[in-house]
């Protein structure tokens, strides 16, 4: 930072430790917490790409034996689970953590130390399941756990593991949507009015709205599961009276949102770096927020469309088959704004931006292989094929994924303070355009071929060998090109070229700060008077509407704002980390019901400790005084 | 230094008073809950003819006692009402006295559903007799669970009280126990209409 204010430096310096593995344990400041956010989803995106390179092996021949029939179920189940609720889901929240105040001009979200718990209870979350692989096998019933396959109580206790772990992953969700709500609400700058937050921002916040109210509905659906199974209810059980549809109800109530939880993020970070690299501002940024609220709101009403072949009757079909269509609406509202920011532009081609190009040309595809789905006749001879995997992994990976990347290679410097590499950058993003379509375009063909989901052998000679091997070859492109990544992101942290505090030329607020931002974020809170503030601080227009340099451009801080007499931070916390450390114990014992029922009491007793400490411990302490 | 201290230590330009944050905070919680809520009920209008062999709503429920015991939670809805006055005006003394009445309401009721509890295990019903028993049983104890967990908040705001560990802020954490509490009221209100009313 140009002008560091002393005054600032010593107020906030003294009561936070900077560096020890402790430090990173008791954090509350949002940046370090979006950080660890990251770091886990990568660690959890190499997990769960195994998993699905153990797939891909065992399919590239016929006949397959690298896996058993037990362990392919295994795999698909965590390749699933780990992928949509350990990265896509994390790694959104990574980004939502460290840059939606930094976006808002807020020094902190609205609770830290809740967000602090929210991380931690995640973690233990993903370590639960991750765990059930050395303790008798992991959960084999579908990510979607449906019953009988999720009720139905064998010798082994892995889909108690499956129950309990989305249970807690999904506290942790509600917990930080409840928090990045009251953030919106609350905490924006003076003059940042909601219209003028960042279309990032806007999606998070949408995207918070949707976890808050359909994780509740599945907790229900959870808790359902459990009890069938560890106390002998009736809810799924055909057999005792029960209704296992009303699983698939309640779980694609959930899921469906769910979808739009994993994608809107993504196309949050999109509308943030395309015009920044077209140096355009958003085509019909408004219109881009309201189809964004507009799929938040419809995703609600379609979800009865995963379940075309359980024989709902015509009516409801006919109704989420429309509901679906139209769904696509907005969806292609967003697609177009951003060709038409592009159209013109003075496009800069860094990794960032190919990324978000990327995103784009492989999210139309699922997108229109989607609305094939909505044709009930259509997808009654679909379901249940490779077509399906086909499409979910052109949104999720061609989409969600392409998308967290092009945020990585956009904000890294942000972060870090350094550049990633350009040049690897590039031939990292090459590899993984050519590996992902090798792999899932094939699928298509496989699954309009017939060849079905989830089954762990094929026999020869019914024309899906050579497809097959071409998806296999495929996926070890992709893996080669992460395995680029980490090379990139080695590299960088060693030699990195210094990113400075603006080195794209930015739009919002977090570019006006270093890289990486103090922790306390900004010296002065900041005035907004526009969107794109940073950018409208640095260029006018000149009589045809073309950017020119402001005259009085400055460099550091050019937002006048507010000062502060004092900076209060909240101080670093213990009890956060104990809370989820506490329900993490009695998880596992509720695993092992009734015998586990001593952990899960000694648990809570952690949990009931960690919360009154925390109650009791005041937000900021006094230190420095 | 500077000299200026503020009675909210998180008080400061750019970030709103914190009672004002956390009473968001509440609502967006409490919208969450409706959903959690309005699943377990649906799930009982689902099964509430599927009896098997079991007693039905007919056989077991007993609407004058239920009436009775709603009506004490409705009332400390109002000694909740009463509670957040007396702390708006700095009374502690009745503020105190209405939280315990608050609390002592919340425990009658419980102590009313646990009977009630038991008399229908007596008469043949529990969790594994049939979708009604598990979707009746399983939607009240939720309710009674939030009940339980607002009896402790309420008992914790008035012990914390005495100890002057609400100073400034007191006042906003009885207006937050309130909304929950009301909320949970609210809440049977419902279930007593849609699971006792309707299904006898």
């Amino acid at each position: 930072m140009a002008t560091m204010n002393p005054v600032i430096e010593e107020a906030v310096a003294a009561p936070h430790g900077s560096g020890g593995l402790w430090s990173w344990v008791t954090t509350t400041d949002h940046k370090r917490i979006g950080v660890l956010y990251g770091v886990s989803a990568i660690m959890f995106f190499i997990v769960g790409g195994v998993e699905a390179l153990l797939i891909r092996t065992q399919l590239a021949l016929p006949n397959g034996d690298v896996l058993s029939a037990d362990a392919y179920n295994q795999m698909f189940t965590m390749h699933a689970t780990t992928m949509v609720f350990l990265v896509v889901m994390p790694a959104a929240a990574a980004f939502t953590n460290y840059f939606l105040p930094l976006l808002l001009g807020a020094r902190d979200v609205a609770f830290p130390r809740l967000n602090a718990l929210s991380y931690w209870v995640f973690f233990f979350g993903g370590l639960f399941l991750t765990i059930s692989f050395f303790v008798g096998g992991a959960p084999d019933g579908g990510w979607f756990g449906y019953a009988p396959l999720s009720t139905q109580v064998g010798e082994v206790v892995r889909m108690d593991y499956w129950a309990l772990g989305l249970q807690i992953l999904g506290l942790a969700s509600v917990l930080s949507s409840v928090n990045f709500i009251t953030t919106v609400f609350t905490m924006r700058a003076p003059g940042m009015t909601l219209m003028r937050m960042p279309v990032f921002a806007w999606m998070a916040f949408v995207v918070s709205f949707l976890l808050l109210f359909s994780l509740p509905i599945v907790t229900v659906g959870l808790f359902q599961v459990f009890l069938d199974r560890n106390l002998g209810t009736l809810f799924f059980s055909a057999a005792g009276g029960g209704d296992p549809v009303l699983w698939q109800h309640l779980f694609w109530l959930f899921g469906h949102p769910e979808v739009y939880v994993l994608i809107l993020p993504a196309m949050g970070i999109v509308s943030e770096v395309l015009p920044v690299f077209s140096r355009k501002p958003l085509f019909g940024r408004s219109f881009v927020i309201f189809s964004g609220i507009a799929i938040g709101f419809m995703g609600f009403g379609v979800w009865a469309h995963h379940m075309f072949t359980s024989g709902l009757g015509p009516v409801a079909e006919a109704a989420f088959a429309l509901t679906t269509m139209f769904i696509a609406v907005p969806t292609g509202v967003k697609i177009f704004n951003w060709i038409a920011t592009i159209w013109g532009g003075a496009l800069r081609f860094k990794t960032p931006l190919l990324f978000s190009l990327g995103f784009i040309a492989m999210f139309v595809i699922g997108g229109l292989s989607g609305v094939t789905h909505s044709v009930v006749p259509a997808d009654s001879q679909q379901h249940d094929t490779y077509y399906v995997v086909a499409h979910f992994h052109y949104v999720l990976f061609g989409g969600a994924i392409f998308g967290l990347f092009s945020g990585i290679y956009y904000w890294w410097p942000k972060i870090t303070g350094k550049l990633l590499n350009e040049r690897l950058g590039k031939v990292h993003f090459w590899l993984m355009l050519i590996g992902f379509n090798l792999t899932f375009a094939p699928m298509h063909i496989l699954g309009l071929a017939g060849m079905p989901r989830r089954t762990y052998r094929y026999p020869k000679g019914l024309g899906f060998e050579f497809w097959n091997l071409i998806a296999t070859v495929g996926s070890y492109v992709i893996a080669l090109s992460i395995a680029v990544f980490l090379v990139n992101w080695w590299r960088t942290t060693r030699r990195g070229e210094a990113a400075g505090n603006d080195p794209w030329d930015g739009r919002t607020l977090e570019w006006t700060i270093s890289s990486p931002p103090p922790h306390y974020n900004f010296d002065t809170v900041p005035l907004v008077h526009s969107e794109d503030p940073f950018w409208h601080e640095k260029y006018g227009e000149d009589e045809a509407g073309h950017a020119v340099p402001a005259v009085a451009a400055s460099s550091g801080q050019p937002q006048a704002g507010l000062a502060d007499e004092e900076i209060h931070m909240p101080s670093p916390s213990y009890y956060p980390a104990l809370t989820a450390f506490g329900l993490f114990i009695s998880l596992i014992g509720f695993v092992y019901v009734p015998v586990g029922l001593v952990a899960v009491a000694g648990g809570l007793l952690v949990t009931l400790w960690g919360l009154f400490g925390w109650s009791m411990e005041p937000l900021t302490r006094d230190g420095h005084e | 230094m500077s000299a200026v201290t503020h009675a909210d230590p998180t008080e400061h330009a750019g970030h709103p008073p914190m009672p004002h944050v956390r009473k968001v905070a509440m609502w967006a919680f409490l919208g969450s809950e409706c959903l959690f809520f309005g699943t377990l009920i649906s799930t009982f209008l689902l099964y509430r003819n599927r009896t098997g062999d079991g007693p039905a709503a007919a056989d077991l429920f007993d609407i004058p006692f239920t009436s009775i015991s709603s009506f004490i939670l409705l009332m400390s809805s109002l000694t909740m009402v009463l509670a957040h006055y007396a702390s708006e005006r700095k009374d502690a003394r009745r503020m105190r006295i209405w939280l315990l009445a608050t609390a002592l309401l919340g425990m009658t009721f419980l102590a009313g559903q646990v009977f009630e509890f038991t008399e229908f295990v007596e008469h043949g019903l529990t969790v594994t007799t049939s979708p009604f028993g598990s979707s009746f049983f399983v939607l009240t104890s939720f309710h009674g669970g939030h009940v339980a967990i607002g009896v402790i908040m309420l008992l914790a705001t008035a012990f914390m009280s005495f100890g002057g560990k609400l100073r400034s802020d007191g006042g906003m954490n009885v207006e937050l126990v309130g909304l929950y509490w009301h909320f949970v009221d609210i809440i049977w209100i419902v279930i007593f209409t849609v699971v006792y009313l309707l299904q006898v």
